[in-house]
């Protein structure tokens, strides 16, 4: 049980160092569950990444997860999200990358983490996110000639063109 | 023959100049497969026996989760989840509870934490059973999968005393069970827990020392370390290569800190490996359900959900006679709940690996995005890449261990 | 007492060492006897097909020892699981390649209807794209329910008359689905 009584990296010495190294770049979003959420800008992510990836203090060298949230209401529409995790330090990040709607690119974290692979192709696939770098950047879940993009908010869910179930006797 | 690879659906640069002379056969196996469990498809070029390169593609049942969450009510997803890792679907249903109960602020109380200890380990075993019968059929021997498969159907007696259903088990409720385990649900576990280690010493009497599952698999798809944590493998899979990461030791979650159980880790992460840790973690998941029945036996009887009537049902025969509880019960039914707006990420260790749930609540009676990190999408990735200069059947054993589970690889 | 009874033989004429029946009532029972599925599996029901075939269940019972992969080996195709619209054009090529004569059992609600997945991404039903003899609801349907749609196939293949994949109708149910003969 040795594990849990390891030392774990504070979000505040987190903050420090990340702050210390890019200033106004990177904003502090909040804590959310004890989650420190950092938000970068999309030109600098991939220089914000490699910092978590290699500072040997932090260490953050597991990629989780990667994703990506709409808000229509927003300019920059589309945030990518990405989840870190440092083994030795016992923590989590999040960093946050907010892009612009009509041409939505980003770096890609492909040339830090080969798993960045499959999980920005399913960004594209439900958002159009375009990661800059990737290798084979195509469909992954849906069909390959699908044109819209499914994920985001003006998409809707059920086909418009099921012949057998009628939106009237659904209550819809 | 570089006709027909450019005519694939998949229009991927990999086999593009990769056979000047048109000696290499392209091969597509799946998506409809007797080995690929699952329905996954790989295009790849054969050099003879010996695969050249793979290009893989699925999606083949992707059935818009995501999407559909974010027009249910929080209850209603966790049918959804169930269809994620099929094999093992309350781990997910867990999963998922404990990621609405951190973002509405529900404090669980301690048995209601080992009944759900019981039952994610439980479903555990039901995965791995699976994963290490078939990797025994596809080596060729069926009479390992057969035993396992009835205790198997035990395990799923046990889920159908708890909540009614096998398979898609959705288990437990937002605050804690729907109902206590009964005697019978206890009964049968101890029973399961009695003799299913006879089966199990069976199973590895077949074929831990068997020489032909050994060359089958010793020395298979070996993988390093430094390999998996780049392609952000996690769960038996990562373990096998020799990194002891589990999400139930690392970052404890529903009162794992108390129990005492081993990781088991492998050495070179070849198939064998695989299977071995797979098997171990079956060893350590009677040990944690021994573990949690002992304390729920000393923890008061009849707690099974949490005080919160904001969020769990009422029991149905107060809502004819009590106004709180009708005005509760249509509240909740209807989905009004009063979630706040906030953004989470909670990890659980699945069957395969880490299963992550990253939701986003703005108040409303769904989420605004629900997004559910799943292992077998995140490990099978690297199949393609390792299947390079491997026999095919070798590929196939390969495929076999990696334990991609077709819901939860397209979601 | 044992519950188990001997099946019945169909109506004929018997005597010492013979007995005599319409060709179509014996082959109807060796069809029904013997049918060899293909175990299109996609997603949980095709656990719940896993069950039937071990041990408790045990749908060798019913003649479906032999389970083939490949579809020009098999009688009926057991569709098992939630059929996306990228996989319909599989499915569809499987059938096609099925011999005649062949069965097709949609097990499980998203194989009859789309089950809960009523999204862009899923198709609603197989028979959208493929004819289907028999569907079973459930979501997964008990191994329990999947021997009981297999028992209705089998009283569909016993009392089918041999030439029923000659008529027009067969032929204009196909031609419905887009499968056309030539000859």
């Amino acid at each position: 049980m040795d594990f849990i009584s390891m030392a774990k990296l504070e979000n505040t010495q987190i903050t420090a160092r990340c702050q210390a190294k890019f200033a106004e770049r990177l904003q502090v979003g909040g804590e959310p569950h004890g989650l420190l959420t950092l938000t970068a800008r999309a030109e600098d992510i991939l220089e914000v990444l490699e910092f978590l990836k290699t500072d040997p203090e932090l260490s953050f060298g597991f990629l989780t997860d990667i994703t990506a949230v709409h808000y229509p209401e927003l300019d920059k529409p589309f945030c990518v999200v990405y989840h870190l995790h440092s083994w030795a330090n016992r923590s989590r990040i999040r960093i946050k990358a907010f892009i612009d709607g009509k041409h939505p690119v980003i770096a890609s974290a492909t040339a830090l983490w080969d798993g960045a692979n499959w999980m920005e192709r399913e960004t594209y696939d439900f958002y159009g996110i375009r990661f800059a770098g990737h290798p084979d950047l195509r469909r992954i879940l849906n069909v390959d000639d699908m044109e819209a993009f499914p994920m985001r908010k003006e998409f809707p869910l059920e086909d418009p063109n099921r012949v057998d179930k009628k939106d009237y006797f659904f209550g819809r | 023959m570089s006709d027909s690879i450019s005519k694939m659906p998949n229009n991927s640069p990999v086999f593009v100049d990769n056979d000047p002379q048109d000696e290499l056969i392209t091969l597509n196996i799946g998506p409809t497969h007797p080995a690929t469990h699952g329905v996954f498809q790989n295009v790849v070029q054969m050099d003879g026996e010996r695969i050249v390169s793979g290009v893989s593609t699925i999606g083949y049942i992707h059935r818009a989760f995501e999407k559909i969450a974010e027009h249910r009510a929080y209850y209603q997803i966790t049918t959804l989840t169930d269809r994620l890792n099929y094999c093992s679907s309350p781990i997910n249903n867990m999963g998922y509870h404990m990621t609405v109960e951190k973002l509405l602020g529900i404090e669980i109380p301690k048995r209601v934490q080992y009944m759900r200890v019981v039952v994610m380990e439980l479903a555990r075993i039901a995965d791995h059973i699976i994963c290490n019968g078939i990797l025994g059929v596809d080596t060729g021997t069926f009479a390992g999968f057969i035993p396992m498969m009835i205790k198997r159907e035990f395990i799923y007696e046990i889920f159908e005393e708890i909540c009614g259903a096998r398979l898609t088990t959705n288990i437990g409720r937002i605050g804690g069970f729907e109902r206590d385990f009964n005697e019978i649900a206890f009964a049968k576990t101890q029973q399961f827990l009695e003799e299913f280690p006879a089966i199990l010493e069976e199973f590895q009497t077949l074929l831990d020392r068997n020489r032909i599952f050994i060359e089958r698999t010793s020395g298979v798809a070996a993988v390093t370390p430094e390999a998996a944590l780049s392609y952000s493998w996690t769960g038996p899979n990562l373990r096998s290569t020799g990194v002891d990461y589990d999400v139930r030791a690392v970052d404890p979650y529903s009162s794992y800190e108390e129990f005492d159980f081993e990781v088991a880790v492998g050495t070179r992460g070849d198939v064998y490996d695989r299977y071995m840790v797979r098997n171990n973690e079956m060893w350590e998941s009677l040990k944690i359900i021994r573990q949690a029945m002992d304390k729920i036996a000393k923890e008061p009887k009849g707690i099974f959900h949490a005080d919160v009537p904001d969020f769990y049902l009422p029991p149905k025969e107060q809502t004819y006679n009590n106004m709180e509880a009708l005005i509760y019960h249509f509240k909740i039914v209807m989905g009004e709940l009063d979630a706040p707006k906030d953004e989470l990420y909670h990890a659980v260790e699945g069957a395969n690996g880490e299963l992550g749930f990253y939701l986003i609540s703005d108040g409303g009676r769904s989420p605004y995005r629900l997004h559910f990190r799943r292992p077998s999408f995140v490990n099978y990735q690297m199949f393609a890449p390792m299947c390079a200069g491997m026999l095919l059947s070798d590929a196939i054993i390969n495929l076999s261990s990696l334990n991609v589970i077709a819901g939860e690889l397209d979601a | 007492m044992s519950e188990i009874t001997l099946a019945k033989a169909p109506p004929g004429l018997e005597g010492a060492g013979f007995f005599a029946t319409k060709i179509d009532q014996v082959i109807g029972l060796a069809r029904a006897n013997s049918l060899w599925p293909l175990p299109f599996a996609t997603s949980c029901c095709g656990i719940e097909f896993m069950a039937t075939m071990a041990a408790t269940y045990d749908a060798g019972r019913f003649g479906m020892e032999r389970n083939s992969f490949s579809p020009r080996q098999a009688d009926m195709m057991m569709v098992m699981g939630t059929i996306a619209k990228k996989m319909a054009p599989v499915v569809r090529q499987v059938y096609s390649q099925m011999a005649e004569p062949r069965w097709v059992i949609a097990v499980g609600a998203c194989a009859s209807s789309g089950g809960i997945f009523d999204t862009y991404s899923v198709l609603q039903g197989i028979d959208e794209i493929i004819p289907v003899d028999v569907y079973v609801p459930g979501c997964p349907p008990r191994p329990e329910a999947i021997l009981d749609g297999v028992m209705r196939l089998q009283d569909i293949v016993r009392n089918e008359s041999l030439n029923r994949r000659q008529t027009p109708e067969y032929r204009a149910l196909l031609e419905k689905y887009g499968f056309h003969f030539n000859g």
